[in-house]
């Protein structure tokens, strides 16, 4: 899958980033810090990703800026050479909003977890995808809490034993995806660690996109939830569980295409049907363009917290103008109508003179 | 509108100065009404201080006590220092207004009522058994009696507004009538009203009418014998205008944008008393300020942060509750060491408390109110105009040393005003700062270490994105010295711990100075941030009294002036009067062993020179005994 074209002259969402024509390598992207995950945690695959993707963007590396909150896949800017910051617990996006807004020459990229985007940041995460600003964001879901040593998070399935609920969990876990489209976020895409073409398609269209651009990605903690993914990976199970996106195309998946999915004229949602049963024309045909959130968010429902089906690529894609671009709109106009006479407000309207005697 | 009366003489009394109160339902336009006396007082040359008075509640339940909205204004011909302690003259505009406010009048003191109001209902409703107007029980006051509504009505009948429409134009009679009795110029009220209904001509005219309607009632009817005026003041020349305490600190920060050259960008979520910062800022986006209204205190904190991270001015506002929320990410900014002005417009605590009464019992908070060992600057402004020179201040810190710095206002001068002697911005002082351009290793390695240290500020280097070679990374972590890199030793730490504190330590800021006529007073007052005022005038009328008090004003906190311990070891006695229950006498007497007399009080109202005065005297005393 590449980035959608959408036909429309809209501007990208590196537009007023500084390029250069050096050439870049992944190398020139890795920072000389030490990379201290457990052996096999799947951020380093991610990490690997991110930095072999970056060069193909042909910015400055000084105008790249990587903000995260705090846990294991939080660490993630002190790996990358460019500008970061390794924040507090869940403010990532709210850090981040500031930054991109006072600074439309920064490629800003958000890198969070479960925990911390879902948990304690939550709320920054609504508002940051309402508010559209122009950031990337990297939604590392590994079901868990890796730094805190192993307490479910909620994006953990009900009735998981971990060391903070022995009799299994009680909560009913957040399907990132949903809650983003909820938000009405304009970009909203998945991918899975151990897929590196999937995550980098991901990533490129993510970084065309002029907005807030969520993208979750399933990642192992082979520590503290390992093989939280193995039926998305495994061969005999890959193929008929995962239903990979292509916009324009029927959304259609299995080891021989056999799978298809549907819409239910009634309510509106989608459900998974045998191809030679229902037909290729019933079949829906993705389109993340468009506006109303309900279709993506259908889709988004495909997958349960049992993870019998999982939906990749990009759920949606839609032009909304950001709020960064409008607020520093806002100033450019107030400084052409009025020009910045300090003496002239500090006076004001009324005014008296004491002549001294 | 002439002054003169043909063929009637009031007697005009010369007064030096004067307190007003007005009082009325919050419906009734109190604080527009006081608004608009203070700048005829104002266009009028009169030193002038004012307290705002209102309720939480926008409209708390009519004619009921919580429900009372109170403006007082105390200007004079001479510089005075508080908005007066009692009202010579009290405007009531219902029953309610009369109860909650005629214990402050002295005996002898005027009083105004609207009696359309006092209805059997109205006064039952306040708990009055029989009605006041008519029992006696104001004897002791000159009570004039007058049915505003019905004479607004009346003179609006013409105009064709409804009647309840144009009885809500009831307080401009009575600031016609009040701008009668003290001689004000009138053309600045007209023009105002024009101007704020301008939109809606016939409301404008219908509220030009009652203010005339309220000067002639005092033109023409024999009930007020005496009119007062009270002469310019002597203030020192210049030009002047009337400014509130947020107003002031508003302007502060687009000046500190201006005189830094950097972009402003204000992170905020709305809280009383502090909203008002953010309305004033967000119309000044033409000089380069841009206003964020986050979805709660820690994203608008964070989002500053950020903006500074960028390489802007980043500034918060909030009030105590919002301090708490925010307390984190001023930790973040007090370890990644960058520039951030955090201002806390104090009001009643704990918790939502009394969100539009004044105290100063977030000192501690400000001073101490974050996990660790995370000192920052703490300035706090005197007066209303005062927090002009205090964001500056505070600003200028924060840029040069790489900080976060709390700048705590408090509700009783954030809506307070008083006369500015408006300066020049080319007065002003210059906020540049330079950003980090080149690598800096002191190995000469070529790298960039983020966490080398200016040696006479011990400031970090400012550098943001875009410049190239100095890609670094920082965050909340304890970093190395120096490099900067995450550093989990534990001398690395302690040296960190104690270089961030020495930083803080080594903010320059200038000697406190004592205000003591007689040179040899064994009293000293110390007070901080809104008191100036109450202490100020408390110990005027001391020394009138023939007494000998000294008086000196903390606006540094944090770090305390170099001299603070010696000066405070120069008398017999210090007594430190707050709004909160001690907060900077522990201090005091933690840093300096000095035994202060810690006196408090925590009442949501401003100290009034009258109880600080009684305070002192004790003091002084009991000293010479
Ligand atoms: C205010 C605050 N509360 C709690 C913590 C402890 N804490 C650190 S990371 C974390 C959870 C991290 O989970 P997640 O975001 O899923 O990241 P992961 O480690 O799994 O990548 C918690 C609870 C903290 N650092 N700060
Ligand atoms: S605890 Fe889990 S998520 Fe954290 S580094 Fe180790 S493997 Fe990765
Ligand atoms: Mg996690």
């Amino acid at each position: 899958m590449t980035a959608i074209e959408l036909g429309l002259p809209t501007i990208g969402g590196l537009e007023g980033v500084p390029t250069t024509d050096e050439k870049q390598t992944a190398k020139d992207y890795k920072s000389d810090q030490e990379v201290r995950w457990c052996p096999g945690c799947g951020d380093y695959i991610i990490l690997n990703a991110v930095q072999s993707f970056m060069p193909e963007l042909g910015l400055k590396r000084e105008n790249v800026v990587f903000v995260s909150g705090i846990g294991c896949s939080s660490r993630f800017p002190y790996y990358m050479n460019t500008y970061g910051v390794h924040s507090i617990h869940g403010r990532a996006p709210a850090i981040a909003t500031g930054l991109a807004t006072a600074r439309p020459d920064l490629s800003v990229w958000v890198v969070t977890g479960d925990g911390d985007a879902l948990s304690i940041g939550g709320n920054h995460l609504i508002h940051m995808l309402r508010r559209n600003v122009n950031l990337k964001v990297l939604l590392f879901n590994n079901r868990i809490y890796g730094l805190t040593k192993g307490q479910y998070s909620p994006t953990s399935e009900v009735g998981k034993v971990t060391k903070s609920t022995p009799m299994g969990s009680l909560d009913h876990p957040f399907n990132p995806i949903s809650l983003a489209i909820g938000a009405e976020a304009t970009f909203v895409a998945r991918a899975m660690d151990s897929d590196r073409k999937g995550v980098t398609e991901v990533l490129r269209a993510a970084a065309q996109h002029r907005g807030t651009a969520v993208v979750e990605i399933y990642q192992n903690c082979p520590i503290f939830n390992d093989g939280a993914f193995d039926v998305l990976k495994e061969p005999g199970e890959r193929d008929r569980r995962i239903i990979p996106l292509t916009h324009g195309e029927p959304i259609r998946f299995g080891a021989e295409g056999e799978y298809g999915v549907i819409r239910d004229p009634r309510t509106g949602t989608f459900s998974v049907r045998k191809v030679d049963e229902v037909g290729e024309d019933a079949l829906v045909v993705h389109d993340a363009t468009l506006e109303d959130p309900s279709y993506a968010f259908a889709l988004s429902r495909l997958g349960g917290q049992d993870l019998e089906h999982t939906v990749t690529g990009v759920f949606r894609q839609v032009q909304r103008p950001t709020y960064d671009d409008l607020a520093r709109e806002q100033v450019s106009a107030a400084k052409e109508a009025k020009s910045a006479d300090l003496d002239a407000l500090l006076r004001g309207k009324d005014t008296w003179t004491v002549i001294a005697d | 509108m002439s002054v003169s009366t043909p063929g009637r003489e009031t007697e005009i009394r010369k007064l030096d100065r004067v307190v007003i109160r007005f009082a009325g339902d919050s419906g009734d336009g109190m604080q527009l009404t006081g608004d608009r006396f203070t700048s005829e007082a104002a266009a009028f040359g009169n030193d002038l201080a004012t307290l705002p008075n209102f309720p939480a509640e926008i409209r708390a339940p009519a004619g009921t006590l919580p429900g009372v909205s109170s403006f007082q204004l105390h200007f004079a011909d001479y510089d005075i220092l508080t908005p007066g302690d009692r009202p010579d003259v009290l405007v009531a505009m219902n029953p309610a207004a009369l109860k909650a406010n005629i214990a402050d009048l002295p005996p002898g003191g005027i009083l105004i009522v609207n009696t359309d109001e006092f209805s059997k209902r109205a006064l039952s409703k306040v708990g009055y058994g029989s009605d006041p107007l008519e029992d006696g029980s104001l004897e002791e006051f000159q009570v004039h009696k007058v049915a505003m509504a019905t004479l607004t009505r009346a003179a609006l009948e013409p105009t064709g507004l409804s009647k309840k429409d144009a009885e809500r134009s009831k307080n401009m009679f009575a600031l016609g009538l009040l701008s009668w009795m003290y001689h004000r110029p009138t053309e600045g009220t007209e023009r105002f009203l024009r101007e704020k209904f301008a939109k809606q001509p016939d409301i404008a005219e219908a509220n030009v009418l009652a203010f005339r309607t309220g000067w002639n009632y005092g033109e023409t009817t024999e009930a007020f014998a005496v009119t007062y005026e009270v002469a310019p003041a002597k203030l020192n020349a210049g030009t002047y205008r009337q400014i509130t305490g947020n107003t002031a600190l508003a302007y502060g920060i687009v000046a500190a944008g201006q005189r830094s050259e950097l972009p402003v960008f204000l992170g905020t979520y709305p809280i009383t008393p502090a909203s008002d910062i953010l309305h004033e800022l967000s119309k000044h986006k033409n000089f380069g300020v841009t206003t964020f209204q986050a979805e709660d205190e820690i994203a608008a904190v964070g989002a500053a942060l950020g903006a500074s991270y960028g390489g802007a001015l980043g500034v918060t506002t909030t009030s105590g509750p919002g301090v708490a929320l925010k307390s984190e990410t001023i930790g973040l900014a007090v370890m990644t060491e960058l520039p951030l002005l955090v201002v806390a417009v104090q009001r009643g605590g704990p918790s939502t408390g009394l969100p539009t009464k004044t105290e100063q019992a977030d000192l501690l908070q400000a001073m101490f109110g974050r996990n660790g060992e995370a000192p920052l600057p703490v300035i706090a402004p005197s007066t209303p105009a005062d927090c002009f020179a205090a964001a500056l201040e505070a600003a200028k810190i924060a840029l040069t040393y790489r900080t976060p710095v709390m700048l705590l206002s408090d509700g009783y001068i954030a809506n307070g005003s008083e006369p500015w002697l408006i300066p020049t911005t080319a007065d002003l002082p210059d906020l540049r700062v330079e950003f980090a351009s080149e690598p800096n290793a002191p190995d000469g390695s070529g790298e960039f270490w983020p966490y080398v240290r200016d040696p006479e500020t011990l400031a970090r280097p400012w550098a943001v994105p875009g410049t190239k070679g100095l890609e670094h990374r920082i965050g909340g972590l304890e970093k190395a010295d120096g490099k900067g890199n995450i550093s989990y030793d534990p001398d690395n730490h302690d040296k960190m711990v104690r270089l961030r504190q020495a930083k803080i330590d080594g903010v320059v800021v200038p000697d406190i100075e004592v205000e003591d006529p007689s040179g040899s007073a064994d009293v000293l007052v110390l007070g901080w941030g809104s008191t100036y005022g109450p202490i100020g005038a408390a110990c005027r009328r001391v020394r009138r009294q023939g007494m000998k008090i000294a008086h000196a004003h903390l606006r540094h906190l944090n770090p305390f002036p170099g001299n603070l311990g010696e000066v405070l070891r120069g008398y017999r006695k210090v007594v430190v009067p707050e709004m909160n229950l001690g907060q900077l006498a522990l201090l005091l007497r933690a840093k300096y062993l000095v035994d202060v007399i810690s006196r408090t009080k925590v009442s949501g109202l401003p100290y009034k020179a009258e109880e600080l005065q009684d305070v002192f005297i004790e003091i002084v005393q009991g000293v010479q005994a």
